[in-house]
């Protein structure tokens, strides 16, 4: 994708556009060309206005004036048009992240986008919100405009699309029609093989509770409270799931467990020990392990080795060292032992981190966690931007845990992903459980529980 | 699926790009980055209407390098020896500023306060090896080298600390804290200063150190500044720069901190201890440095020196040009060190250079070191390109030695 914005440079092969071979070796050129795209991390100025970040390149002009009103009047017409409801003078970093995509796609309208590149467009969006994307990327086919819709999400893609390619590892497996296809064949060519999309769960035989948390209260970086007031419990072999769109609370809450930061006030049992506050070592200790949301910034270290990487929670301890001296031989026996049940690709031990694929990299972040033994596992995102194999390998992994009587607090914004895993769904919104649901819950109902309508069945 | 396989999205840390530059061009850039300083520096040669050849030819001689070949015989052999004793006691401090620099840079910080630490260093050994006149002679340079590690650790963990606690950038603090230990040197040494010279009170200059405190000489003449044991200290810090490092927990998490903090903090390291300890470390090494030398050669300070000295200056030279490693700083430590000591009034040869035209020289290069390793993607990018002309080859590898011959 980034090839065919001007990103970067094909080694070989071509792009032709209209029939006609082009050489797209900038984004602008590929501007020129009519190739919109819109990146899964927006590429906007937080403190311009929507305007502004939409005209930002090709200003209208009076004189040598930036002409605000022209340029407002146009975005207006162009999102009414389209149905993309925006705000033209309000500042991006106060508006929704889904008004921010759609600000992203009026960008490349403005510039006369023929051709809209969209990179995993709805991994950001709530269920609603997604939909009405899909209702504006109808629009903009009927009037003409050919839409690359990049996504790992297969219902989606069912819905939305004409035709599908699979790639995998960089090629181009198949291109089938959309009328046909199914969630199973589309994974088996994503996989090349058969890929259970559901997993089989048992009834949960849930123990004693091994995390308690009493009116939990965190402020976040910019010292605003982020969540107030939380109180939940996971037994041992239950997996809580916190449902809720991003940035309602569940980073602040998960790193105020885990002892990455520490709370406001409120309090943190485990095993009915109180580790509230006392920071991340004493919470290892006390038996959490923690798979962070974002592996690439906190959960690796990418310059460091898989060996290196595979000790970062046991490096203190004996047998990987002895009075402060590393065993290296420790270490990499170790880490070829979990590389190899945790099924990590295309590396040895002495791979540095960053070379991995993604899917693998969290596979070993992963294996990290697990073989710390914990009584607590947090997963924060565990599968975020995995594909469909290495989802089913993380799951099975963390049903294993939970028959293994770990409790599993599972965060994540995918319906699919809870479903699957949950025992108990709780939804998060603005920093407070609002509703508790049973693993059968509706998308629709806790979609509505998510944006902040409606109690739970059962309530907390 | 261009989610699966997201770009390499990489925290910025110095650290990691250092990372990356290590792993892009294994031996051959620093040795491409030297022959480059080297060539820059024979234009300027030119320019000045000087035959560089013959220069360098000269410097080479004055280094003393040409001891170790075994064709050099009789007087030479005698003036190799003597100039190689001030190379190699010009190489000792270097080595060990290097790694004051190369230390931080692994940990994600900007040593830039060597010069400081090592004034600091020079200053508390001055002052306890003038001192216990009547100590018995290895515990009292036990003592003084202890207190030089003591004085460069404090000064350069202040700076440790203030960005552990308020985050101030440790370039910032070292570079001011480099101009406090100059001024507070020159208080303490000046006329009527609290440590100046009882004897001669016309004299901005310390004490001496007495002959119990001073480091033994091991080869050449004690009187003629023969090369001390201060070299197997600087080499034995090398061992432990490299223990510490690669195999030891601190050096783990020191590693980790310096690649990676939020990782490292999510791994329940303290990433503000951590910089504490490393800068601590590092003022370690430059303070040894600063001891060394006052007990190993130049056993009193004048106030003068201490504004002069550039040590600090070279060992991020050092560092940068030997790749943050033990063994690299090793090397780049002995070319510099060569480099200066070639070009000292000394040892270089008049009537083919001006020594004090030459000591510019070393500067020069210094300068071009710092600028083409800052601009390592250019070297990388010439690297890259002449491996497509010659194929998959590259020189093998360049010994201390080789990195050092014009």
């Amino acid at each position: 994708m980034s090839i065919l914005y001007g990103l970067y440079h094909p080694d070989e092969g071509e792009i032709r556009v209209g029939g006609e071979p082009v050489e797209v070796d900038s984004p602008s050129r590929a501007i020129d060309l009519g190739i919109g795209m819109v990146h899964q991390h927006f590429m906007l100025v937080p403190v311009m206005t929507v305007t502004e970040n939409i005209v930002l390149g090709q200003e209208p002009t009076s004189g040598a004036l930036l002409d605000v009103r022209e340029g407002s009047r146009r975005v207006k017409e162009l999102s009414d048009r389209y149905g993309l409801a925006v705000d033209p003078d309000a500042v991006i970093e106060q508006v929704s992240v889904g008004m921010q995509q759609r600000v992203e796609i009026l960008k490349t309208l403005y510039r006369d986008a023929r051709i809209l590149i969209l990179d995993e467009p709805t991994a950001v969006l709530t269920a609603q919100e997604s939909h009405e994307l899909f209702d504006v990327l109808r629009a903009l086919k009927k009037d003409g405009v050919s839409i690359v819709f990049i996504s790992h999400k297969l219902n989606e893609v069912l819905e939305i699309s004409d035709r599908v390619t699979v790639l995998r590892r960089g090629k181009r497996i198949d291109t089938v029609p959309t009328e046909g296809a199914t969630e199973e064949s589309l994974a088996r060519l994503m996989v090349g093989r058969d890929v259970l999309l559901r997993v089989d769960k048992d009834q949960g035989r849930p123990g004693e509770p091994v995390l308690e948390v009493e009116d939990l209260h965190v402020r976040d970086t910019r010292g605003l409270e982020a969540v107030k007031g939380v109180s939940l419990s996971v037994r041992e072999g239950e997996v809580v799931a916190i449902a809720g769109v991003d940035g309602n609370g569940q980073l602040e809450f998960v790193q105020a467990i885990a002892g990455v930061v520490p709370p406001e006030s409120g309090r943190v049992l485990l095993g009915g020990h109180d580790v509230t506050g006392r920071g991340v070592r004493a919470t290892t200790d006390a038996g959490v392990a923690h798979i962070p949301e974002d592996r690439q910034l906190c959960g690796l270290v990418l310059d460091f080795t898989l060996a290196e990487n595979l000790a970062l929670r046991e490096y203190r301890s004996p047998p990987i060292s002895n009075h402060g001296l590393l065993s290296v031989g420790e270490m990499n026996e170790r880490a070829r032992a979990l590389l190899k049940e945790y099924d990590v690709r295309g590396g040895e031990p002495g791979t540095l981190a960053g070379a991995l694929s993604g899917g693998n990299q969290q596979k070993v972040a992963v294996a990290r966690e697990i073989a710390s033994n914990p009584k607590l596992l947090i997963a924060h995102q565990p599968t975020r931007g995995l594909d469909v194999g290495a989802i089913e390998f993380v799951h099975g992994r963390l049903l294993a845990e939970r028959e293994q009587g770990r409790g599993i607090l599972l965060v994540s914004l995918e319906f699919e992903e809870i479903r699957a895993l949950a025992d108990r769904i709780l939804v998060m919104y603005e920093g407070q459980i609002v509703g508790e649901f049973p693993p059968d819950v509706s998308e629709e109902e806790l979609g509505v529980a998510m944006t902040g309508g409606g109690g739970g069945r059962a309530a907390a | 699926m261009s989610a699966t396989e997201e770009p390499e999205v990489r925290a910025a840390t110095p650290a990691s790009r250092l990372a990356a530059y290590v792993r892009g061009g294994g031996v051959i850039v620093p040795v491409l980055t030297t022959l480059l300083a080297f060539f820059a520096g024979g234009l300027v040669m030119l320019v000045t209407g000087k035959d560089p050849i013959a220069t360098y030819e000269a410097i080479w001689r004055g280094t003393g390098l040409q001891w170790i070949f075994p064709w050099t015989t009789g007087e030479d052999r005698t003036l190799a020896a003597s100039n190689l004793q001030q190379t190699l006691i010009i190489t000792t401090p270097l080595i060990l500023t290097g790694l004051a620099v190369a230390f931080a840079f692994r940990a994600g910080l900007f040593n830039i306060g060597g010069n400081g630490q090592y004034i600091v260093g020079s200053i508390a050994a001055v002052w306890v090896g003038s001192s216990f006149a009547d100590m018995p002679s290895f515990v009292h340079i036990l003592l003084a080298i202890l207190a030089a590690c003591l004085a460069g650790a404090v000064w350069a963990g202040i700076a440790g600390l203030l960005k552990a606690t308020t985050g101030a950038h440790e370039v910032i603090t070292t570079i001011m804290l480099n101009w406090i230990a100059v001024w507070v040197g020159v208080w303490l040494f000046s006329l009527g200063g609290p440590l100046q010279n009882e004897a001669q009170k016309s004299i901005p200059v310390s004490e001496d150190v007495v002959e119990g405190a001073r480091l033994p000489v091991f080869w050449g003449d004690p009187v003629l500044q023969g090369l001390h044991i201060g070299l197997f200290i600087a080499l034995f810090a090398v061992i432990v720069f490299w223990i510490l490092l690669n195999r030891s927990t601190i050096g783990y998490e020191v590693r980790a901190v310096g690649f990676n903090p939020e990782a490292a903090r999510y791994s329940g390291m303290s990433v503000g201890k951590n910089y504490v300890l490393v800068m601590a470390v590092c003022g370690v090494f430059a303070g040894l440095a600063g001891g060394i030398d006052v007990l190993g050669w130049q056993f009193r300070i004048a106030t003068n020196d201490i504004q002069e000295v550039q040590l600090g200056f070279f060992g991020i030279a050092v560092a940068l040009l030997g790749r943050n490693t033990a063994v690299g700083t090793l090397a780049a430590a002995l070319l510099f060190g060569a480099l200066i000591s070639g070009t000292s009034q000394r040892n270089l040869d008049p009537t083919i250079f001006e020594p004090s035209l030459a000591e510019n020289l070393t500067f020069i290069i210094q300068g071009l070191v710092i600028l083409i390793v800052s601009a390592d993607v250019l070297v990388l990018g010439l690297v890259r390109r002449g491996r497509g002309i010659l194929g998959r080859a590259g020189p093998p590898q360049a010994s201390a030695a080789g990195e050092a011959e014009p």
